[in-house]
């Protein structure tokens, strides 16, 4: 119910959402969860394992039991915390983990069967026989395994992720934060202030406290708006720091678009990544429960969710509302319960002698020992000195106590330390460089020593950035007491049919934890797998502390005897949408597009990754049914006539210096000092370990001028690589390089016709040896010419600066036509490569050396990168595979990957002989060909050799041949 | 992580490449097969300070020595590899 004239919603925002198809008003500035409890629904949930009915437990991200479906349009996002998801008009939401409906949850039989559910029956339970697991245990399990369901669909939503940088990273908007964020911000430092919470106030917002003599909303309100009217200063609500990591960098989830109604283009989330020189950890306590039996019914709330829902939203939880506790919160809610009108049923404090002078009754030194209602509590059990009492209410509120909100110190390896004092963890000094704990994060829990700890935390920050600043007079606070005497699960609350709830989530009991005990999951690593404990969506953040002083009392240990388990990031879930937004289908990777990309697109050609880049597959003509017509068809073009490809893509690295052609010389296994200048040569190159790295061609376009090419793959690679050789073997040397790849645009000519095709494009004839290059006026474009060919046939390369690529590509295009000519593809260049024998990275690819390619020649006297290694043991040798050809025996497809074996030999690992690395059909030749490595394939051409793919249930007689199939002496390239 | 390149500044460590030891640096002369082995292959796994080699690929494409401790994660020192001078 509402409280007139109470909370912090905007009443005169009214919103109607949905939740279980019934229509609900609420107010702007509720959650889900206070405007459910505003309309009088408690149930919301049913448990993981149990089916048990729940309802909302806290106000916070903490929440174990208030765990929804959020639909819209395109979307169904399961797990959405009620009291963390705010409504809008619109808003859809569904209860998860139930069937048919939340009121009648048939799967609830598994509450009366909890006797054989205990910690551990998967492991006892669904063991024997051995072969039912694989066919019916796990299946089964399986179906009833998992809270909430996804669409089945791709998440087509946006999502961002964005950079920040700042001085100081205030984690918490709380008294703590907000001051610690003034002091540094007053200061000049760059702040920012991150809070979880869609308002900053942090408690604040929640309880009835002045500061300076005013209501606390007041100071909080005027230190937000000197906050947000400085330049120095970032505020981010609904950002939750999700981790804390190296060199001082946070991760965090922001809310952007997730209160609002869904729009196509307003992102649902951004994960920031936050660099901050320091960090000031102000993110509050966690309230924990106290186990007692049944403790787990709707209408049970944490004793600060109670204050949040009453005093932050206006929202009555029950009307005759019951309190809980070991600490003066628990009076203290009912004073503030009694302040707002709602009727106290009672006020149940553990500790024994405190003052029952209230106008409420209060039981001394009793507990509650049990609970009754079936969808919804209805009446509490009191244990007190003289015995038993029932009471009827509707809601009762428990507080056990305070847990520092200290996860993100942990997230380096940092262990908390255990104070008796204050009867939690508290965080380690330093766990994390440069993140302070401060306020009720570090245990300080008084608004007073919170305003306290905030500044003295920014100061040291301050002087940690090496800024000065002097402490200001602080605002006067209340320090409220606290007087916790620990009560963590009512005594006689393990007892054989009761069942008192830790892990709400997981359905995790007292019992269950005392049973890993006697079953020797004494350590409490074992006992959280054992029984699951703080394994559900909230990660334990209120019950695993009480989960250990179960375990603790157990096994006759001390807490920290005990340990405890520590925390990771992330700090509440985090969609892998929002860590990796923009990289969904094309974002996944940058695309490279050539000049000539959309002039190949308008004709037609398939475009198909090469790296990053793309590339033509082939040019379909009308009347082509397969690609393979298209292909063969270019390959014959080429071949006898002229083809133009665009091979822009080869790595082009520019080298000049005097040292340039020593350097390459160490870089080349073969020596490039003695190319004259105008020439080209093809070069091999090893990595230190002997093995190829790249080949090309690099030409020598001046005397200390060098243009290298790579292959497309390697180009980074390549250029890695020489920047290491360069800075750690010969820094000293005179030289440069860089990479030219994107600067020039490239086009192979290719074919019997190629020199006229040039000399068409060129305004006349051009002369230029094989393996030449030279300067050129291209239409009066400074130009680069090589003749270089990589299909055999007679071919030159064309390079124009980028800007003129597309142009020239289509005049090529436009006058290879008339000449009978046209555009090949990657496909028809493969083709006229294999019939070359010319390897690719299918050959070179990162185990081969040159001995195995056959290029061991190439291997000069000089020293160079991998030549030493090169010449290790089983490195060279006959029982090396070598690169040989393949042809088929009789005219049958072979496939790349499939394996070599004797004929006659079992298609066995112990028989195998070598392997297909390409293969294509041979215009040409009319014929399938193969490269292939074969043990000592040089010394065995001519024998037959059975090619077997079990995968494509290939299984060829073939002739080992030569590499090169076509033109051997090279006639065509030097015509 | 991240990493202070002496030329650019602090950046992200997904600006740099890694390669492996600062062992790369030290290339045996000569044939030894021994030598080589070692320089490829062998490697320590140091609990504590490490100097391993790292590229400003996305950045100024400097080589660097970095020397860290793989239990605290601190970052001690970052140099260029070609200031080393000559070998």
């Amino acid at each position: 119910m509402r409280i007139d004239g109470k909370g912090l919603i905007d009443r005169g925002s009214p919103v109607r959402f949905r939740f279980d198809g019934v229509e609900y008003d609420g107010f702007r500035g509720d959650t889900l969860a206070s405007a459910l409890l505003a309309n009088g629904v408690k149930l919301v949930g049913r448990s993981f394992k149990y089916h048990r009915p729940r309802g909302v437990l806290t106000a916070g991200s903490e929440e174990p039991n208030a765990l929804v479906e959020v639909i819209e349009r395109g979307q169904q996002t399961p797990n959405v915390r009620a009291t963390v998801q705010e409504v809008y008009d619109g808003l859809q939401a569904r209860s998860q983990n139930r069937w048919p409906s939340l009121k009648y949850d048939l799967l609830a039989v598994n509450d009366l069967a909890a006797p054989f559910l205990s910690a551990g029956f998967y492991y006892k339970t669904f063991m024997w026989p051995r072969s039912f697991w694989e066919k019916l245990y796990e299946p089964m399990i399986r179906r009833a395994a998992g809270l909430g369901r996804l669409s089945g669909r791709h998440d087509q939503a946006v999502y961002e992720k964005a950079f920040a940088f700042c001085d100081l990273l205030v984690i918490g908007a709380g008294p703590t934060g907000l001051q610690a964020a003034l002091t540094a911000a007053r200061a000049g430092a760059d702040v920012i202030l991150a809070d979880e919470d869609a308002r900053m106030g942090g408690r604040l917002l929640s309880e009835l406290e002045a500061i300076d003599g005013s209501p606390a909303l007041e100071w909080v309100a005027a230190v937000l708006a000197e906050l947000a009217a400085l330049p120095n200063v970032r505020l981010m609500p609904r950002t939750t720091v999700t981790g804390a990591y190296d060199g001082g960098t946070y991760g965090a989830l922001e809310r952007v678009g997730l209160h609002l109604p869904e729009a196509a283009d307003r992102p649902r989330e951004c994960f920031w990544r936050i660099v901050a020189g320091q960090a000031v950890l102000a993110a509050g306590a966690l309230e924990r429960p106290i186990a007692f039996e049944d403790n787990d019914r709707p209408g049970i709330l944490l004793a600060s969710a109670v204050r949040s829902y009453v005093n932050r939203y206006g929202v009555a939880p029950g009307s005759r509302v019951a309190v809980f506790g070991n600490n003066d919160d628990a009076r203290r809610t009912a004073r503030d319960l009694m302040a707002a009108g709602i009727r106290v049923a009672a006020l149940i404090d553990s500790r024994a002698g405190v003052s029952t002078d209230e106008d409420f009754p209060v039981y001394a030194g009793a507990v509650v020992s049990g609970t009754r209602g079936r969808l919804a509590l209805d009446e509490i059990t009191v244990q007190h000195a003289n015995g038993t009492v029932q009471i009827a209410a509707d809601c009762l509120a428990i507080s056990g106590g305070w847990n520092p909100t200290l996860h993100l110190t942990c997230h380096m390896n940092g262990r908390p330390i255990w104070n008796d004092d204050l009867a939690s963890f508290v965080p380690s000094r330093g766990a994390v460089p440069g993140l302070t704990a401060a306020g009720a994060a570090n245990g300080a829990f008084g608004t007073a020593a919170c305003l306290a700890e905030g500044q003295a935390a920014a100061l040291a920050a301050l002087q940690a950035l090496g800024r000065v600043a002097k402490p200001a007079p602080l605002p006067v606070a209340e320090d409220f007491g606290y007087g916790l005497q620990p009560l963590w699960a009512v005594p006689g609350s393990g007892k054989a049919h009761g069942r008192a709830w830790l892990d709400f989530a997981n359905d995790v009991t007292v019992k269950d934890v005392k049973l890993a005990a006697v079953e020797n999951y004494a350590s409490v690593e074992h006992m959280k797998r054992y029984t699951t404990q703080g394994m559900a969506p909230d990660q334990g953040k209120n019950s695993n502390i009480g989960a250990l002083a179960v375990l603790a009392d157990a096994t006759g240990r001390g807490i920290p005897e005990t340990g405890t388990t520590t925390y990771r990031p992330p700090f509440v879930p985090v969609p892998i949408a929002a860590m990796g937004a923009g990289g969904r289908g094309k974002g996944f990777a940058p695309q490279r597009l050539m000049t000539s990309h959309s002039a190949s697109v308008a004709l037609g050609a398939p475009m198909i990754e090469a790296g990053l880049w793309y590339r033509p597959s082939y040019f379909p003509r009308p009347g082509e049914a397969t690609w393979r017509e298209a292909c063969d068809r270019e390959v014959r073009m080429v071949r006898q006539v002229v083809g133009v490809c665009d091979v822009s893509t080869l790595g082009k690295i520019d080298i000049q210096g005097a040292d340039a052609a020593r350097f390459l010389d160490l870089v080349y296994t073969n020596t490039f000092s003695s190319l004259p200048v105008g020439r080209v040569r093809y070069g091999l190159m090893l990595r230190e370990d002997g093995h190829v790295l790249d080949d090309g061609t690099t030409a020598r376009l001046g005397d200390s001028h060098f243009l290298m090419t790579t292959t497309t793959a390697a180009a980074g690679l390549v250029m890695r690589h020489l920047d290491f050789i360069q800075q750690a073997f010969c820094a000293d040397w005179d030289l440069r390089t860089i990479s030219v790849t994107e600067s020039w645009a490239q086009f192979a000519i290719a074919g019997p016709k190629a020199r006229d095709l040039l000399a068409a494009v060129m305004d006349g004839p051009v002369v230029l040896p094989f393996m030449g290059c030279m300067d050129v006026q291209e239409q009066g474009v400074a130009a680069r010419l090589f003749r270089i060919s990589f299909s055999g046939e007679e071919g030159y390369e064309i390079a124009v600066p980028a800007r003129y690529g597309e142009a020239l590509f289509r005049d090529l295009l436009a006058r290879a036509e008339v000449m009978g000519g046209g555009p090949y593809g990657m496909e028809a260049l493969n083709v006229l490569r294999i019939e070359k024998g010319f390897i690719t990275h299918a050959e070179i690819h990162g185990r081969t050396t040159a001995f195995d390619i056959g290029m061991e020649k190439m291997v000069a006297a000089k020293d160079c990168i991998g030549k030493a290694a090169a010449r290790r043991p089983g490195l060279v040798g006959p029982a090396r595979e070598q690169l040989v050809g393949l042809k088929p025996l009789a005219d049958a497809p072979l496939t790349a990957g499939a394996h070599l074996y004797a004929p006659g030999a079992a298609a066995s690992r112990d028989n195998d002989q070598g392997y297909v690395t390409s293969v294509c059909y041979s215009p040409t030749l009319e014929s399938w060909l193969a490269l292939a490595f074969l043990k000592d394939g040089r010394a065995r051409l001519g024998e037959s050799i059975r090619l077997v793919d079990p995968l494509r249930q290939i299984d060829v007689i073939c002739t080992v041949c030569d590499p090169v199939f076509h033109d051997k002496e090279g006639k065509k390239l030097r015509a | 992580m991240r990493i202070t390149c002496p030329l650019c500044g602090p950046r992200d460590r997904r600006e740099f490449y890694y390669y492996g030891a600062e062992a790369y640096l030290h290339r045996p002369a000569g044939d030894d097969a021994v030598a080589w082995d070692a320089y490829l292959h062998l490697r320590n796994n140091p609990a504590g300070e490490t100097r391993d080699l790292w590229y400003h690929e996305a950045g100024c494409a400097q080589w660097l020595v970095v020397t860290r401790n793989t239990v605290s994660h601190s970052v001690s020192t970052v140099e260029l590899v070609a200031e080393r001078g000559a070998p």
